[in-house]
């Protein structure tokens, strides 16, 4: 009884970590606000991370299942995304029917930088900046690995021959990257005052897209507490009505 | 105390609908008064704990389907839109995900229970294929599933299982264009797998209702191994039982719950993630952990019909249990080298699930081709020579004896 229970344990425990085993390599793991079960985001972070995000990022990578509405849950106020969301137009079609342009509702998804794959490409010497909605969950230990991305652009080893157009990157898969080394230290000024060096606003902008990959991270950690709690006290009780009726079939 | 009584009811109702359809004394015989071993361990918890998997997943997936669109162009987005805006549409989607791994841990624990105690042996033959039957259908249930969010891993993952059927000689590619419904994995594909994604886990209820109606007919073996003489054997599943699976399904949904509220995509793949794109092809195509000790059984064949056959065969010779095993003794309980023996396959399938996550390179081809052959070996040989030569240790006269000693009666 106690090996067959010993060997479930073992066998659950391998098959259960054996997709983690893969990759992770090089990508140091950092510290979160958000990981652990009480985990949250930092809301400073997330506006910090959303200001690089749309200075930086979004000349070229799109983000097109966040809608501008979104972005009260990062501690925007109703005017604010209103504001936002009129900086971009959107296409639509007069009451003529003829094509038009509108400025962009919150209810509008984020304004992708290209039209189509093929000018996003054109744009970016062959290469298509990826969509970054869930950029974060798309990748092995997702924040980790775009910090380590962000600041992975180092002069090549020697001999390491970069292609043409590619920038060297010691974290992305092959080495040759098709994205620029997007930002540096001062990038960007902080609305808050935050200094802005390479590594903060790497975090940030991670932050930002962990976010944007998975909004309901708060909601679900807050409601697995309180889950874990009621389903911890279900088996106290479950366990003692189990006890009471066996010792009144069994005797013992 | 000791065993059940059968249905009796003073109600005029009730008595009126069992003259017409005597469902509620059959319900009863199934839930209330099934006798049941009173000896039954933890390890049989995960039959009703199976059970509750499969309703979990049909109610979790007939509300995800309510918002879901089977197009390639929409089917990515529509999973997206269940994330953010449906409300707990991202509490459905992760338990319906993380509810397939646990479907599968407490049906492989299932399994081994019964390969354990020898519930495989006569008089529950049937009981046993049928079993397997429900394995294999929720094996197809679980990789069309995997499909539909159309992801990277699901359209790379479909391309890699489909086409193993083109190994079949003379007909193979026929019959690959056949089940694509076209000349790639493409939208007809998508549609087909979503319509048997909801089909199959109504045919899995009605096997199940047959895996019940042979265990009831059977009733359930025991961790002794040894068939119920009478009345003192048994207890009446309800109360003992409900309460005991109560408690187990408590614990259970612990477990359950950490992996949605906690850890929801470590049992899935970061590339699933991506939308599927037909002309990137990701660096290292894995199936979800459930079905990686047979991908490296598959894998461990040079020669693709051949791999195809072997991982057919892994489950196949399953049903042959009950005649390769030929020791008159059931449970592991009383037969030293089956236990051994049994521990070894154990451990030889955890060495093909690693085998089967890593990228069949160096030295895991090796290791890969040695374990697929043990546990063929397994099935084939050992059991069968252990049958055969093994003494196993005196078996208790009676469940009653064993587990009340000098206070059984009757």
């Amino acid at each position: 009884m106690r090996s067959m229970m010993i060997g479930a344990a073992a066998l659950l425990g391998l098959g259960l970590t054996a997709p983690a085993l893969a990759a992770e390599g090089g990508v140091p793991h950092l510290e979160w606000s958000f990981s652990g079960a009480f985990g949250t985001y930092d809301r400073a972070a997330l506006q910090r991370g959303f200001q690089v995000y749309k200075e930086v990022c979004s000349a070229c990578h799109s983000m097109k299942y966040l809608s501008y509405r979104d972005l009260r849950d990062i501690g925007f106020s109703e005017a604010e995304v209103k504001a936002i969301a009129a900086q971009y137009e959107v296409a639509t079609i007069d009451e003529n029917g003829d094509p038009a342009t509108r400025k962009a509702e919150p209810s509008d998804r984020f304004h992708s930088p290209f039209p189509n794959d093929e000018a996003a490409r054109a744009a970016n010497g062959g290469a298509l900046p990826p969509d970054l909605s869930l950029m974060a969950k798309a990748r092995h230990a997702g924040p980790d690995y775009i910090v380590a991305l962000l600041s992975g652009y180092h002069e090549p080893p020697p001999g390491f021959v970069v292609a043409e157009g590619k920038s060297y990157n010691a974290v992305f898969a092959g080495n040759n990257i098709g994205m620029p080394k997007p930002i540096s230290d001062d990038q960007v000024t902080y609305a808050d005052g935050t200094k802005a060096t390479l590594a903060q606003e790497a975090h940030d902008v991670a932050t930002f897209l962990m976010w944007a990959a998975e909004p309901k991270l708060e909601e679900r950690k807050r409601i697995g507490v309180k889950v874990m709690g009621f389903l911890g006290l279900l088996s106290i009780f479950t366990y003692l009505s189990y006890r009471r009726v066996r010792r009144k079939v069994q005797g013992h | 105390m000791s065993s059940s009584t059968p249905f009796q009811t003073n109600s005029k109702i009730v008595k009126w609908i069992e003259a017409r359809l005597p469902i509620i004394s059959t319900l009863d015989g199934a839930l209330v008064s099934y006798p049941a071993p009173r000896n039954l361990n933890y390890w049989w918890n995960f039959g009703s704990l199976a059970g509750f998997m499969l309703v979990a997943q049909l109610v979790t997936g007939i509300v995800l389907v309510m918002h879901y669109t089977p197009h390639v162009t929409l089917a990515f987005a529509s999973v997206e839109h269940i994330m953010r805006d449906v409300n707990y549409g991202w509490l459905l989607r992760y338990a319906h995900a993380n509810g397939a791994s646990m479907f599968f841990v407490v049906v492989y624990i299932h399994i081994l229970r019964g390969l354990y105690y020898g519930s495989y042996k006569a008089p529950r033959e049937l009981l046993w294929w049928l079993g397997i039957v429900i394995f294999l259908l929720m094996m197809a249930t679980a990789f069309m599933g995997y499909v539909l969010p159309w992801g990277q891993m699901s359209f790379w993952g479909a391309t890699v299982i489909t086409n193993l059927f083109s190994a079949i000689p003379g007909v193979g590619t026929s019959i690959v264009t056949w089940l694509w419904g076209g000349f790639s994995v493409d939208n007809a594909t998508l549609n087909r797998f979503f319509s048997l994604h909801y089909l199959l886990p109504f045919v899995i209820c009605a096997v199940v209702f047959l895996h019940l109606w042979a265990l009831h007919t059977t009733k359930s073996s025991n961790p002794l191994g040894i068939e119920i003489k009478g009345e003192q054997d048994t207890v009446p599943f309800h109360p003992y039982y409900t309460a005991k699976d109560m408690f187990g399904l408590s614990v259970f949904l612990l477990f359950f719950a950490y992996w949605v509220f906690f850890d929801p995509n470590y049992l899935g793949h970061p590339d699933n993630y991506t939308e599927a794109n037909p002309l990137v092809t990701p660096a290292h195509i894995v199936p979800e952990w459930y079905f990686l000790p047979f991908y490296a059984i598959l894998r461990a064949v040079p020669d693709k019909l051949g791999g195809v056959i072997a991982m057919g065969g892994a489950i196949v010779i399953l049903f042959f249990m009950p005649y390769l095993d030929f020791s008159k003794v059931r449970s592991a309980k009383f037969r030293p080298i089956y236990k051994q023996a049994f521990w070894l396959l154990v451990i030889d399938g955890l060495i093909l699930g690693y085998v089967g996550s890593q990228p069949a390179e160096g030295i895991w081809i090796l290791v890969g081709r040695i374990a697929s052959l043990y546990y063929f070996a397994h099935f084939l040989v050992i059991v069968p020579l252990i049958s055969w030569f093994e003494k196993p240790l005196p078996v208790p006269e009676s469940i009653a004896k064993a587990v009340l000693g000098d206070k059984a009666h009757g």
